[in-house]
Protein backbone atom coordinates (compact mmCIF):
# COMPACT_ATOMS: atom_id res chain seq x y z
CA UNK A 1 0.00 0.00 0.00
CA UNK A 2 1.14 3.54 -0.58
CA UNK A 3 -0.03 4.63 2.88
CA UNK A 4 2.50 6.92 4.47
CA UNK A 5 1.87 5.73 8.02
CA UNK A 6 1.83 1.96 8.56
CA UNK A 7 -0.77 0.32 10.78
CA UNK A 8 0.52 -0.49 14.21
CA UNK A 9 -0.17 -3.36 16.61
CA UNK A 10 0.75 -3.52 20.28
CA UNK A 11 0.51 -6.77 22.24
CA UNK A 12 1.00 -7.69 25.86
CA UNK A 13 2.06 -11.33 26.37
CA UNK A 14 1.46 -12.24 29.99
CA UNK A 15 1.18 -16.03 30.00
CA UNK A 16 3.78 -18.73 29.66
CA UNK A 17 1.97 -21.95 28.79
CA UNK A 18 2.30 -23.41 25.30
CA UNK A 19 -1.26 -22.57 24.26
CA UNK A 20 -0.74 -18.94 25.26
CA UNK A 21 2.73 -18.81 23.71
CA UNK A 22 1.39 -19.19 20.18
CA UNK A 23 -1.04 -16.25 19.81
CA UNK A 24 1.40 -13.38 20.35
CA UNK A 25 4.00 -14.82 17.97
CA UNK A 26 1.44 -15.83 15.31
CA UNK A 27 -0.18 -12.41 15.41
CA UNK A 28 3.09 -10.49 15.52
CA UNK A 29 4.71 -12.37 12.61
CA UNK A 30 1.56 -12.14 10.50
CA UNK A 31 1.08 -8.44 11.25
CA UNK A 32 4.61 -7.73 10.04
CA UNK A 33 3.87 -9.75 6.89
CA UNK A 34 0.86 -7.43 6.47
CA UNK A 35 3.22 -4.47 6.69
CA UNK A 36 2.32 -3.36 10.20
CA UNK A 37 4.66 -2.14 12.92
CA UNK A 38 4.54 -4.44 15.93
CA UNK A 39 5.67 -4.36 19.54
CA UNK A 40 5.14 -7.11 22.10
CA UNK A 41 5.51 -6.39 25.80
CA UNK A 42 6.41 -9.57 27.70
CA UNK A 43 5.42 -9.47 31.33
CA UNK A 44 4.84 -11.88 34.23
CA UNK A 45 4.78 -15.47 32.96
CA UNK A 46 4.96 -14.25 29.37
CA UNK A 47 8.53 -13.25 30.11
CA UNK A 48 9.56 -16.92 29.96
CA UNK A 49 8.79 -16.80 26.21
CA UNK A 50 11.94 -14.75 25.82
CA UNK A 51 14.20 -17.45 27.30
CA UNK A 52 16.72 -18.81 24.83
CA UNK A 53 15.01 -22.19 25.07
CA UNK A 54 11.26 -21.99 25.45
CA UNK A 55 10.11 -24.55 28.03
CA UNK A 56 6.40 -23.74 27.70
CA UNK A 57 4.07 -26.64 28.54
CA UNK A 58 0.37 -27.19 28.24
CA UNK A 59 -1.57 -27.19 31.51
CA UNK A 60 -4.22 -29.89 31.14
CA UNK A 61 -5.35 -30.04 34.81
CA UNK A 62 -8.46 -27.90 35.51
CA UNK A 63 -8.69 -27.16 31.79
CA UNK A 64 -11.85 -29.02 30.73
CA UNK A 65 -11.79 -27.49 27.23
CA UNK A 66 -8.45 -28.93 26.26
CA UNK A 67 -8.77 -31.83 23.81
CA UNK A 68 -6.61 -34.80 24.84
CA UNK A 69 -5.56 -36.55 21.64
CA UNK A 70 -3.00 -39.10 20.55
CA UNK A 71 -0.54 -37.85 17.90
CA UNK A 72 0.04 -41.30 16.38
CA UNK A 73 -1.94 -44.16 14.87
CA UNK A 74 -4.69 -44.09 12.25
CA UNK A 75 -6.57 -40.84 11.70
CA UNK A 76 -9.74 -42.13 13.39
CA UNK A 77 -7.72 -42.98 16.50
CA UNK A 78 -5.99 -39.60 16.47
CA UNK A 79 -9.34 -37.84 16.38
CA UNK A 80 -10.57 -39.49 19.58
CA UNK A 81 -10.80 -37.11 22.51
CA UNK A 82 -9.78 -38.94 25.70
CA UNK A 83 -11.72 -37.82 28.76
CA UNK A 84 -9.11 -37.93 31.54
CA UNK A 85 -10.23 -36.98 35.06
CA UNK A 86 -8.65 -33.95 36.70
CA UNK A 87 -7.54 -36.10 39.64
CA UNK A 88 -5.29 -38.03 37.26
CA UNK A 89 -4.08 -35.03 35.24
CA UNK A 90 -3.28 -33.12 38.43
CA UNK A 91 -1.66 -35.93 40.38
CA UNK A 92 0.17 -38.24 38.02
CA UNK A 93 3.83 -37.13 37.94
CA UNK A 94 4.95 -36.17 34.46
CA UNK A 95 1.42 -35.88 33.08
CA UNK A 96 2.02 -32.30 31.87
CA UNK A 97 5.25 -33.29 30.18
CA UNK A 98 3.55 -36.16 28.39
CA UNK A 99 0.55 -34.05 27.37
CA UNK A 100 2.95 -31.34 26.14
CA UNK A 101 4.94 -33.73 23.98
CA UNK A 102 1.69 -35.12 22.51
CA UNK A 103 0.44 -31.62 21.80
CA UNK A 104 3.73 -30.60 20.16
CA UNK A 105 3.67 -33.74 18.03
CA UNK A 106 0.10 -32.97 16.95
CA UNK A 107 1.13 -29.42 16.02
CA UNK A 108 3.99 -30.82 13.96
CA UNK A 109 1.71 -33.35 12.26
CA UNK A 110 -0.62 -30.52 11.26
CA UNK A 111 2.17 -28.40 9.74
CA UNK A 112 2.16 -25.77 12.49
CA UNK A 113 5.44 -23.95 13.13
CA UNK A 114 7.10 -24.26 16.53
CA UNK A 115 6.94 -21.32 18.90
CA UNK A 116 10.71 -20.90 18.53
CA UNK A 117 10.42 -20.68 14.73
CA UNK A 118 7.70 -18.05 14.92
CA UNK A 119 9.66 -16.09 17.50
CA UNK A 120 12.72 -16.11 15.25
CA UNK A 121 10.67 -14.77 12.36
CA UNK A 122 9.36 -12.02 14.64
CA UNK A 123 12.84 -10.97 15.72
CA UNK A 124 14.25 -11.17 12.18
CA UNK A 125 11.43 -9.11 10.75
CA UNK A 126 11.82 -6.31 13.25
CA UNK A 127 9.13 -6.89 15.86
CA UNK A 128 9.97 -4.76 18.87
CA UNK A 129 10.34 -7.19 21.78
CA UNK A 130 10.13 -5.52 25.18
CA UNK A 131 10.89 -7.45 28.37
CA UNK A 132 9.31 -6.16 31.57
CA UNK A 133 12.14 -5.03 33.84
CA UNK A 134 10.00 -5.16 36.99
CA UNK A 135 8.97 -8.80 36.47
CA UNK A 136 12.58 -9.71 35.73
CA UNK A 137 13.63 -8.25 39.07
CA UNK A 138 10.81 -10.07 40.87
CA UNK A 139 11.50 -13.45 39.27
CA UNK A 140 15.27 -13.09 39.20
CA UNK A 141 15.62 -13.22 35.40
CA UNK A 142 18.70 -11.80 33.70
CA UNK A 143 18.91 -10.23 30.25
CA UNK A 144 21.53 -12.89 29.37
CA UNK A 145 18.80 -15.55 29.80
CA UNK A 146 16.93 -14.04 26.86
CA UNK A 147 17.34 -14.28 23.10
CA UNK A 148 19.15 -11.44 21.36
CA UNK A 149 17.06 -8.55 20.16
CA UNK A 150 15.10 -7.96 23.38
CA UNK A 151 14.97 -4.50 24.90
CA UNK A 152 13.94 -3.90 28.49
CA UNK A 153 11.40 -1.45 29.77
CA UNK A 154 8.29 -0.88 31.79
CA UNK A 155 4.70 0.20 31.41
CA UNK A 156 5.70 3.58 30.00
CA UNK A 157 7.81 2.01 27.23
CA UNK A 158 4.86 -0.09 26.11
CA UNK A 159 2.32 2.72 26.38
CA UNK A 160 4.50 5.11 24.40
CA UNK A 161 4.34 2.66 21.46
CA UNK A 162 0.72 1.61 22.11
CA UNK A 163 -0.51 5.22 22.18
CA UNK A 164 -0.30 5.25 18.38
CA UNK A 165 -1.47 1.66 17.85
CA UNK A 166 -4.43 0.67 15.71
CA UNK A 167 -4.67 -2.75 17.39
CA UNK A 168 -3.93 -3.43 21.04
CA UNK A 169 -4.38 -6.84 22.63
CA UNK A 170 -3.68 -8.30 26.05
CA UNK A 171 -2.79 -11.97 25.62
CA UNK B 1 -6.42 -20.16 -14.36
CA UNK B 2 -3.53 -22.37 -15.41
CA UNK B 3 -2.69 -20.05 -18.28
CA UNK B 4 -1.19 -17.36 -16.11
CA UNK B 5 2.56 -17.04 -16.56
CA UNK B 6 4.44 -16.71 -13.31
CA UNK B 7 7.96 -15.75 -12.23
CA UNK B 8 8.24 -17.78 -9.04
CA UNK B 9 6.47 -20.74 -7.51
CA UNK B 10 6.00 -21.40 -3.80
CA UNK B 11 4.90 -24.78 -2.44
CA UNK B 12 3.16 -24.42 0.93
CA UNK B 13 1.48 -27.85 0.91
CA UNK B 14 1.12 -29.31 4.40
CA UNK B 15 1.83 -26.01 6.15
CA UNK B 16 -0.65 -24.42 8.49
CA UNK B 17 -1.48 -20.87 9.58
CA UNK B 18 0.40 -18.54 9.59
CA UNK B 19 3.24 -20.16 7.61
CA UNK B 20 1.76 -19.84 4.08
CA UNK B 21 1.36 -16.08 4.59
CA UNK B 22 4.81 -15.67 6.13
CA UNK B 23 6.44 -17.62 3.28
CA UNK B 24 4.48 -15.75 0.63
CA UNK B 25 5.60 -12.46 2.14
CA UNK B 26 9.23 -13.58 2.31
CA UNK B 27 9.22 -14.79 -1.30
CA UNK B 28 7.47 -11.62 -2.45
CA UNK B 29 10.17 -9.51 -0.77
CA UNK B 30 12.71 -10.99 -3.17
CA UNK B 31 10.61 -10.22 -6.26
CA UNK B 32 10.25 -7.09 -8.35
CA UNK B 33 7.14 -5.00 -8.84
CA UNK B 34 4.84 -6.53 -11.46
CA UNK B 35 6.22 -10.06 -11.08
CA UNK B 36 3.82 -12.90 -10.38
CA UNK B 37 4.01 -15.53 -7.66
CA UNK B 38 2.22 -18.85 -7.98
CA UNK B 39 1.49 -20.26 -4.55
CA UNK B 40 0.05 -23.67 -3.73
CA UNK B 41 -1.42 -24.46 -0.31
CA UNK B 42 -3.45 -27.26 1.25
CA UNK B 43 -4.70 -25.05 4.09
CA UNK B 44 -8.41 -24.30 3.55
CA UNK B 45 -7.97 -21.20 5.74
CA UNK B 46 -5.47 -19.81 3.24
CA UNK B 47 -8.31 -18.79 0.94
CA UNK B 48 -9.52 -16.00 3.20
CA UNK B 49 -6.06 -15.31 4.59
CA UNK B 50 -4.38 -14.76 1.23
CA UNK B 51 -7.22 -12.46 0.18
CA UNK B 52 -6.89 -10.46 3.41
CA UNK B 53 -3.11 -10.32 3.11
CA UNK B 54 -3.28 -9.17 -0.52
CA UNK B 55 -5.82 -6.49 0.40
CA UNK B 56 -3.65 -5.16 3.18
CA UNK B 57 -0.34 -5.20 1.31
CA UNK B 58 -1.73 -3.95 -2.02
CA UNK B 59 -0.45 -6.96 -3.95
CA UNK B 60 -2.99 -8.12 -6.52
CA UNK B 61 -4.59 -11.54 -6.13
CA UNK B 62 -5.02 -12.30 -9.85
CA UNK B 63 -6.57 -15.70 -9.42
CA UNK B 64 -7.62 -18.06 -6.66
CA UNK B 65 -8.71 -21.59 -7.46
CA UNK B 66 -8.77 -25.21 -6.37
CA UNK B 67 -7.06 -28.17 -7.94
CA UNK B 68 -8.00 -31.36 -6.10
CA UNK B 69 -6.93 -30.78 -2.51
CA UNK B 70 -4.68 -27.89 -3.53
CA UNK B 71 -5.54 -24.23 -3.36
CA UNK B 72 -3.72 -22.31 -6.09
CA UNK B 73 -3.09 -18.58 -6.01
CA UNK B 74 -1.51 -16.16 -8.44
CA UNK B 75 -0.38 -12.95 -6.80
CA UNK B 76 1.18 -9.99 -8.57
CA UNK B 77 3.57 -7.83 -6.61
CA UNK B 78 2.51 -4.20 -6.34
Amino acid sequence: MSETKPKRMALIASKGTLDWAYPPFILASTAVAMEMEVAVFFTFYGLTLLNKKIEAKVAPATNPSMPMKMPFGPEGFQNINWPIPNAIMGNVPGFETMATSFMKKTFKNKGVATVEELREICIESGVKMIGCQMTMDVFGFEKEDFVDGVELGGAASFLEFAADADITLFV
Amino acid sequence: MNDIAFNQELDCRGLNCPLPILKAKKTMDGMSSGEILKMVSTDPGSKNDITAWANRTGNALLSSGEDGSDFVYYIQKS
